[in-house]
């Protein structure tokens, strides 16, 4: 049976270097080859790989909170805590059946997720999960300090991004860029301290409620502005963007109005 | 082919006297970009030397069956697969250097050392020598960073490998640091002062020419 086989495989070999046969042969061959390595490597180091970005994550999240201007003080006040919590961005109440260990496999039923029509899909996601995991501070019984998830699109790819509130909901507290793929040096520059040390104390809406935070162009004017990078307004925009949709009536709008009215 | 080629020679030749940055002037974007610390140029050193020894033998054992006309296409699939199983293999165990290189690792694919060992030596010898020539010049690229590198990082922050060596003044030290160093420029020059000193030793190195300036009569009018 083998001999048969060998023989074709001489023949093809054998073939001069510059024949058609040949030439298709040996592209399709070696794209083959590279095709099953690296498919191979990515799907052996992908669980590695997730498990440091999560660790990642979470050291982010730390020090986004040890960041904040007299959170260690807060942190340490209330048992040094962090309560997690999974809500429903729809009704912005505490998941009744998803629990942070669930949110995973919830979330990979198409069934939880909610398609956005343009006119609403502010951050360029196409569709939004139904569930979200917050992470909240409180004070004795007010909720001080609330940190969301966010990401939308960048120019480079989508930005991932947690956000820290302060307990009246229109105060930024911090902002920590988890996952990005902006230019380096440009737009990259979301990931340094000195443009994310902008954000705290900047204020998300005006008295009348109306949405007003916007990454400037340039340096920042006024209360509801952080300073722009330069060279990079698309990046900008995305993470405007991408604010002013989570934080809207599609985001977690509703589970901030539940924290306003005390229900948390 | 017939005889054998002098093993220690090819490995130690691309070294310094056919270094391929200082002589050949190759690969010099990732050299400048990732050289601010002993540990990213040291990993990069090692994902280039790996990446270039690998697509060498690689290239070479199926040398006699390249067609001429994709051979340049067959060689980048070749080392761009092997430069995406690299970056993968570092973003899972050494996440932290990874960030730092960003898209240094994925640029390797468009070094042109890479590219220039595998067409130039590995498409026609046999892979033993391929690869000990492809190591020999992974080895000399690797030198240059570091060299770069241990002086940008020691004069920059005054750590070796992220240890403390000169003191600094903000910690009670003598030693202030030219943050210059920290930015790319300096790598220009330092990386120039090298080449000008190889050339001097070895003076056979210097290019000619390629333009001769004008006269002085013309200049002084």
């Amino acid at each position: 049976m083998a001999e048969p086989d060998t023989t074709i495989w001489r023949r093809l070999l054998a073939l001069p270097n510059e024949s058609r046969a040949k030439t298709i042969l040996v592209a399709f061959l070696v794209s083959a080859a590279c095709a099953a390595l690296v498919s191979g490597a990515t799907v052996v180091l992908r669980p590695i790989q997730t498990a440091n970005r999560a660790a990642e994550e979470q050291a982010r999240i730390e020090a986004l909170v040890r960041g904040i201007p007299g959170m260690a003080d807060l942190l340490t006040r209330s048992g040094g805590q962090l309560s997690t919590v999974v809500i429903d961005l729809e009704t912005g109440r505490a998941a009744e059946n998803v629990t942070p260990a669930t949110l995973e496999t919830a979330l990979s039923d198409p069934d939880n997720w909610t398609g956005l029509d343009p006119a609403a899909d502010l951050a360029g996601l196409g569709q939004r999960p139904d569930f979200a995991q917050v992470f909240l501070l409180r004070e004795g019984d007010d909720v001080s300090l609330i940190l969301l998830p966010l990401s939308g699109q960048g120019y480079g790819g989508r930005i991932d991004a947690i956000m820290a509130l302060r307990g009246d909901t229109n105060t930024i507290a911090g902002l920590a860029v988890t996952r990005h793929a902006e230019t380096p040096g440009l737009g990259g520059r979301i990931d340094e301290g000195a443009w994310q040390a902008s954000f705290p104390g900047t204020l998300l809406r005006d008295e009348a409620g109306e949405m007003r935070f916007r990454v400037a162009r340039g340096p920042a004017s006024g209360v509801h502005e952080v300073d722009g990078i330069t060279g990079a307004t698309r990046t900008g925009r995305g993470v405007t963007n991408m604010v002013r949709f989570w934080l809207g009536p599609d985001g977690y709008g509703p589970f901030l109005d539940a924290i306003r009215r005390g229900g948390f | 082919m017939a005889r054998r080629p002098d093993v220690w020679r090819v490995l130690t030749e691309p070294l310094i006297r056919q270094n391929p940055v200082t002589l050949q002037i190759l690969g010099i974007c990732s050299a400048l970009a990732v050289t601010t610390t002993m540990a990213t140029a040291l990993t990069m050193a090692v994902s280039l030397t790996v990446v270039l020894t690998l697509a060498a033998g690689i290239i070479s054992s199926i040398r006699r069956h390249i067609p001429d006309s994709i051979r340049l296409i067959v060689q980048i699939v070749i080392v761009a697969s092997l430069v995406i199983v690299i970056d993968q293999v570092l973003q899972a165990y050494l996440a932290e250097i990874s960030r730092a290189l960003s898209v240094y690792v994925g640029l390797i694919t468009t070094n042109c050392l890479v590219l220039g060992r595998t067409e130039a030596y590995a498409r026609h010898h046999p892979p033993l020598p391929a690869m000990v020539d492809a190591f020999g010049n992974g080895l000399g690229y690797s030198l240059v960073l570091l060299i770069v590198g241990g002086l940008r990082e020691l004069f920059g922050k005054g750590e070796l490998f992220g240890v403390v060596v000169l003191p600094l003044a903000d910690a009670g030290g003598w030693f202030t640091p030219l943050s210059l160093m920290l930015l790319a420029p300096s790598a220009f020059f330092i990386l120039g002062l090298l080449v000008w000193a190889i050339r001097s030793w070895w003076p056979e190195q210097a290019e000619a020419p390629e333009h001769v300036p004008p006269g002085r009569a013309e200049a002084a009018e």
